[in-house]
């Protein structure tokens, strides 16, 4: 039996076909669905996202042209900057939504996705897990990105502006973590941990 | 139960919201924790509704500041300026970017005013036990959960904004008080929406025709 997170209604567990999915009876949540290699998908993302991470950040994002001289900004000189102008709070705030959290959440995943694909059990499986879950909503990559092009269309009239590798590898890492939400399946993972044991 | 329509409350069931996984709850525990992966479980979430209140009442309290105050102050050799939200959207609207201005307009002003109005509808009609619609309230819920994210845009904006800019003499901009107060807003916003559980719209429909929950 399950119950619905949304509506708390007891229902039937059924068996799906490839690439079902189960909706709550009466309120319509998705309660689980089947991707046929859900696990392999979730991990190939997962290490995909993990690269592009590492460009984002490594890598300036946008820069400005002017008068031949060009000006470049990392995502952590970002935080940097507001940082030093004394916006501490919206610092910590950028830096956990945009670095933190998403640096996290795909430690987490990684973390558990790849002892179980060479048959051993992550120690601390269920505190990773639940971490996991709790660190989610708080990355927000995906806004961003957006964010990041909206500041260059207003920077437009001031200077030239030059795009980064980090902008591509931030757009790609966008499509990566809808990705991998959209693969996420927590009893993919739970059926493999209780495989082992 | 003629329509089967058990929760896991009414048969002394917890669902745990980490993993998924239902147990048996131990006779009048207040707090047990999920036999599998050891997240706290509850059969409700604990004061949701004070909480979700206390939570809201300060976003719309911080709404007001984060929309009067400005968000960023521009000084160049023509003048100093200083820009709200709404100066913003105006000024990609006037410069003939539309598309920016409906973006920033939505995902800045619409967003978190729409997100604020939602919850108070659900509080207050889950207060009054309403049995009003119980499937679009929780398409609701679950609207205002995805959504909320989206109103981080103008933070991200501003911060991207001074830190090219600060690099050169061209011009300084810094970030404005409104920036933080924008920044509070969503956070409790989004905290809100987590302290809200959904299964409260639902709870009144067990208890049809004087039956006990069932």
């Amino acid at each position: 039996m399950i119950a619905c997170h949304e509506c708390d209604l007891l229902q039937r567990e059924v068996p799906l076909p490839r690439g079902g999915i189960v909706r709550c009876r009466r309120c319509g949540a998705e309660q689980y669905r089947s991707h046929p290699h859900s696990f392999e998908r979730m991990l190939a993302f997962t290490l995909g996202a993990i690269a592009l991470f590492a460009m984002a950040n490594a890598f300036p994002i946008v820069g400005l042209k002017l008068e031949g001289q060009v000006i470049e900004t990392t995502l952590f000189h970002t935080v940097r900057t507001l940082y030093n102008e004394d916006m501490k709070s919206l610092a910590a705030l950028v830096f956990a939504t945009t670095i933190l959290m998403p640096a996290l959440e795909l430690a987490a995943m990684a973390y558990l996705l790849v002892p179980l694909k060479l048959g051993r059990a992550p120690r601390h499986f269920a505190l990773v897990f639940r971490a996991l879950q709790a660190v989610g909503p708080w990355g927000m990559v995906e806004v961003l990105m957006l964010g990041v092009l909206v500041a260059l269309v207003k920077l437009l009239h001031l200077a030239t502006v030059v795009t980064g590798i980090a902008l591509w590898a931030l757009a790609a890492l966008m499509l990566l973590y809808a990705a991998i939400a959209a693969t996420f399946d927590p009893r993919e993972l739970w059926a493999r941990r209780s495989a082992l044991t | 139960m003629s329509r089967a329509s058990a929760t896991a409350a009414s048969l002394g069931l917890l669902v745990c919201h980490a993993c998924g996984l239902l147990s048996r709850a131990a006779p009048h525990a207040h707090d047990a924790y999920c036999p599998r992966c050891g997240a706290r479980v509850h059969w409700r979430k604990p004061n949701s509704i004070s909480r979700t209140w206390a939570l809201l009442i300060a976003a719309m309290v911080l709404y007001i500041p984060a929309n009067v105050l400005p968000m960023m102050y521009t000084g160049s050799l023509f003048g100093f300026q200083s820009d709200t939200i709404m100066s913003g959207v105006v000024f990609f609207w006037k410069t003939g970017s539309w598309y920016l201005a409906l973006i920033i307009f939505f995902a800045s002003i619409t967003v978190p005013m729409l997100k604020m109005i939602a919850l108070v509808v659900l509080l207050v009609s889950v207060q009054r036990r309403s049995r009003w619609q119980p499937v679009q309230r929780t398409q609701l819920y679950r609207v205002v959960e995805f959504v909320g994210r989206w109103s981080m845009l103008d933070v991200y904006v501003v911060a991207v904004i001074v830190a090219l800019v600060q690099l050169q003499a061209l011009a300084t901009i810094t970030p404005g008080p409104g920036a933080i107060a924008f920044a509070g807003v969503v956070v409790l916003t989004m905290f809100a929406a987590m302290s809200f559980d959904p299964r409260l719209i639902w709870d009144p429909m067990g208890e049809e025709d004087g039956r006990a929950p069932a």
